[in-house]
């Protein structure tokens, strides 16, 4: 197809195994063969674990993506967009990055907004020590772990909490004394079994909500560390969760590695809705203002829009030359705005009515980890792997 | 480590597949025989490379492919050269996309990240093994290195190594010069990318290790009810500072944070788009601390101000510590639930029975249904009523409607940038000062956030 100088069999049946894997081409007793990497590995030393089947996979995602297409064509399903045509469209935005901020060493893992609008914590990764950093507007917290992925502040801006690869989410009082060693103060609130992906308070500094690579999700209480619900439901890692802005304020939503996104009960631990129709794993969900919908960012490139009522996806945000995936997603106050955080550095803005993009922001010199929209909406702030987060307003 | 040996290479491959095969699909259609890109001849000093096109093209391809701007297609054609789809002939180690007549060609499948991720050690030790045969001395310095990291690392494999790599050199030393360069070219684009140098960025950095797994359910259900969202949109388009601007103005845009001042929580007179916002919803009216405080005094001339206090004191229960839950519980019961109690609320009987039964039991919900009770009675009796009142619309006449600040006269005199008060001064003061809140002039004292 593509090089005519060099032509070899990429994929096909082992001449050692006979198995359907990705080959390479070695020199044998002076005759060019087809190994799998891992009988090469055999051939080369003592005896592996079995191998991988990679090959099967993809036959199975290639059958599943054909009959998702199918069922689709055969439904005459309303989208979102089609309500939206007599919406004024809106005209392209310029966003200008005001501030930046440089303080972390490290790559920018998570960042959650004060409620006073200003402040923010964020927490990143440390590569030289074998610490991490958590830098708040005035404070830096040395963590004892790696990857803090997860950080948050607690209503009353008195507290934040955060984790990572420590398996655990640690809940820190501010105090006002700068040279005070916070790290003394910290209080284990959260045990997973695996690393912290995502933390939130829920209405009061008492309560806590995680998600983890152990495939729960758990609500805490923060004076006792007693676990006070789990959520099972996951068949693998929960990347992400959002509390529910709703009047009974009971429910939240969680996206993981198995393409899920799950709709809690906080109070009974059940498991009230699914939604399955990413490809990839779902990195980012966020409920849309009205707490009617809720958005996820995926690894499959697109962001979409699940509405509650209607039990079913309702927009797909997307375009063919947005290759990577998605990794953080928030709406702008009034929910028309999506600002969405992706792994090729750039945060795309959509319309999310229309469903068209409005604007993309080159911002950044490495992945997009996080984008929070300010809790006013005057500004969402975005944090990278380049180690800085910027603020933009419009 | 949380890396299980058993299941690495599995877990890696699946991670891999969703950008990688996206990535195939741009390439596949970037070599499409009708639609694809025109390739040409590319000369390299004396010999001639088929199947090459310039940075040029590629950017162009992709501009009129997708739709999109030169920024963006010279921002992805960069990540296929960075990933290994598209090398570059000339200057082999600078892994970029340049949008001139520097010649590029398509990585050969063998090479796909798609298709041969992670890379083997083994691979990589033929790979160096080839290059020290081939001329002493070839091997760059950090390649010197992880050749004996190697040699030590998998040493019993050694005898297999070099025999490899012997035999590759001599099978390439029959093909063509031209097809020799070649091979030669695709072979080190994907070890520089699957063995950055130091310094260079390792593009293929995933995080830490996810636990993938292919599930194989699919939902699909039909429906409609999509027009309020688009309601909801337009009815707090005012109220988003990003889709509309606020004012007076943006506090990250001029540094001028009366914005804030005014809008803060405390503050004597409102702003008639917030106090509009309290009619939006009965949640927008009791997420409002003001807005709270205004529907109580409203309710305290219609002698039903328990309802807002009893709703209270159910959510402290409900987001309170665990330790403190039966106390508060008792203290509801006391207040508002027993006969005779002095703020008595008046729930149906059903549900204050089964509520009176579940107090000889307290946990955290066992006020829920009590608390709904009285929270749809204030929403659909009080709210309305409310917004219909004397005290709301004459708050909404008086309310503050700002004036748009004018930029400043000398826009490089940059405004002092201050702490804004840290909540935990303001609980603490507040504490100190024995009041149940904050003080409001401390908080609009005219400072700004540094960032």
């Amino acid at each position: 197809m593509c090089d005519q100088t060099f032509v070899a069999i990429t994929f096909g049946p082992c001449d050692s195994c006979s198995q359907n894997k990705p080959l390479m081409n070695i020199y044998l007793q002076n005759e060019p063969v087809n190994y799998c990497s891992l009988c090469v590995e055999l051939m080369a030393c003592q005896g592996l674990a079995k191998g991988e089947t990679v090959s099967t996979l993809r036959a199975e995602s290639e059958n599943l993506k054909a009959k998702l297409e199918e069922e689709r064509a055969k439904l005459h399903d309303v989208e979102l967009h089609q309500v939206a045509e007599k919406v004024e469209t809106l005209g392209q935005f310029v966003i200008k990055t005001r501030r930046t901020l440089k303080g972390h060493g490290n790559k920018v893992l998570c960042m959650d907004w004060c409620r006073d609008k200003r402040r923010m914590v964020s927490s990143s990764q440390v590569i030289m020590r074998s610490a991490a950093v958590c830098v708040l507007q005035e404070h830096a917290v040395t963590m004892p772990c790696t990857w803090v992925m997860a950080c948050a502040y607690a209503p009353s801006g008195c507290v934040i909490a955060c984790g990572g690869l420590d398996n655990k989410c640690s809940v820190y009082p501010l105090s006002l004394d700068k040279n005070e060693n916070l790290a003394a103060k910290k209080k284990s609130v959260a045990m997973h079994t695996n690393y912290l992906s995502a933390c939130s308070f829920t209405n009061s500094d008492m309560q806590l909500l995680t998600s983890s690579g152990d495939g729960t999700c758990a609500l805490w209480d923060v004076e006792s560390g007693q676990l006070l619900q789990s959520f099972h439901g996951h068949s693998a890692d929960v990347l992400s969760l959002d509390l529910a802005p709703s009047e009974t304020g009971n429910t939240f939503v969680s996206g993981g590695c198995d393409k899920k996104a799950n709709v809690w009960d906080m109070r009974s631990g059940q498991n009230i809705q699914s939604f399955e129709t990413h490809e990839s794993d779902i990195n980012s969900v966020k409920y849309y203002p009205s707490g009617d919908a809720f958005a996820t960012g995926s690894d499959d490139a697109t962001c979409r829009l699940y509405d509650l009522r209607a039990d079913r996806e309702v927009a797909i945000y997307s375009k063919e030359s947005i290759i990577f995936g998605a990794s953080s997603v928030d709406f702008s106050l009034s929910g028309r705005l999506l600002f969405a955080g992706y792994n090729d550095y750039n945060i795309n803005v959509w319309d999310v009515l229309k469903g068209t993009r409005v604007a993309i922001l080159f911002g950044h010199e490495n992945r997009v980890s996080t984008v929070r929209v300010s809790p006013d909406g005057t500004a969402f702030c975005s944090g990278s792997w380049d180690n800085t987060l910027d603020f933009n307003p419009v | 480590s949380f890396i299980n040996a058993d299941f690495n290479i599995f877990r890696y491959h699946v991670a891999v597949m969703c950008l990688e095969n996206i990535m195939e699909r741009v390439i596949v259609s970037m070599q499409d025989p009708d639609m694809g890109m025109k390739m040409r001849n590319q000369r390299l000093l004396i010999t001639v490379i088929p199947h090459a096109m310039t940075g040029r093209d590629i950017v162009d391809w992709l501009i009129q492919k997708y739709t999109i701007t030169e920024e963006e297609a010279l921002h992805i054609g960069n990540f296929l050269v960075k990933y290994g789809y598209i090398y570059p002939l000339k200057e082999p180690r600078n892994l970029c996309l340049k949008q001139d007549e520097t010649p590029y060609r398509f990585q050969t499948p063998y090479y796909w990240t798609s298709t041969r991720w992670p890379a083997s050690e083994l691979d990589y030790a033929i790979y160096l093994a080839k290059k020290n045969i081939r001329k002493q001395g070839e091997l760059i310095e950090y390649e010197k290195e992880c050749y004996n990291a190697l040699h030590k690392r998998i040493n019993h494999t050694w005898d297999f190594v070099v025999m490899q790599a012997r035999e590759q050199l001599r099978a390439s030393k029959q093909r063509r010069k031209a097809d020799r360069i070649v091979l030669e070219c695709q072979e080190q684009a994907y070890w520089l990318i699957n063995r950055p140098p130091p310094g260079v960025m390792d593009i293929l950095e995933q995080g830490p290790d996810r636990r993938n797994v292919a599930n194989t359910r699919v939902q699909l259900v039909s429906g409609q009810m999509l027009a309020i969202f688009v309601k909801y949109c337009e009815q707090y388009q005012d109220h988003d500072p990003i889709m509309q601007g606020c004012l007076p103005s943006n506090p990250w845009i001029t540094d001028d944070i009366m914005y804030w001042n005014m809008n803060s929580e405390t503050v004597t007179m409102p702003t008639k788009l917030r106090v509009e916002r309290w009619s939006f919803s009965f949640m927008e009216l009791l997420n409002d601390p003001l807005g709270r405080k205004e529907l109580l005094t409203y309710l305290e001339k219609e002698f039903s101000a328990e309802n807002l206090c009893f709703w209270q004191a159910c959510e402290e229960v409900r987001h309170g510590e665990a330790s403190k839950i039966a106390a508060k519980v008792d203290e509801v019961y006391k207040q508002f639930l027993a006969p005779g109690a002095s703020r008595w609320v008046n729930i149906d009987s059903k549900t204050m029975e089964k509520t009176l039964e579940g107090i000889k039991h307290p946990h955290r919900f066992v006020l829920d249904d009590a608390q709904m009770h009285i929270y749809f009675l204030m929403k659909k009796d009080s709210y309305p009523r409310y917004l219909k009142s004397e005290l709301y619309k004459n708050l909404l006449a008086k309310a503050i409607v700002p004036q748009e600040t004018k930029k400043s006269v000398f826009p490089f005199m940059r405004r002092q940038r201050h702490s804004s008060p840290s909540p935990a001064l303001v609980t603490q003061t507040a504490e100190d000062n024995g009041k149940a809140k904050p003080s409001a002039a401390k908080a609009n004292a005219g400072t700004a956030s540094q960032i």
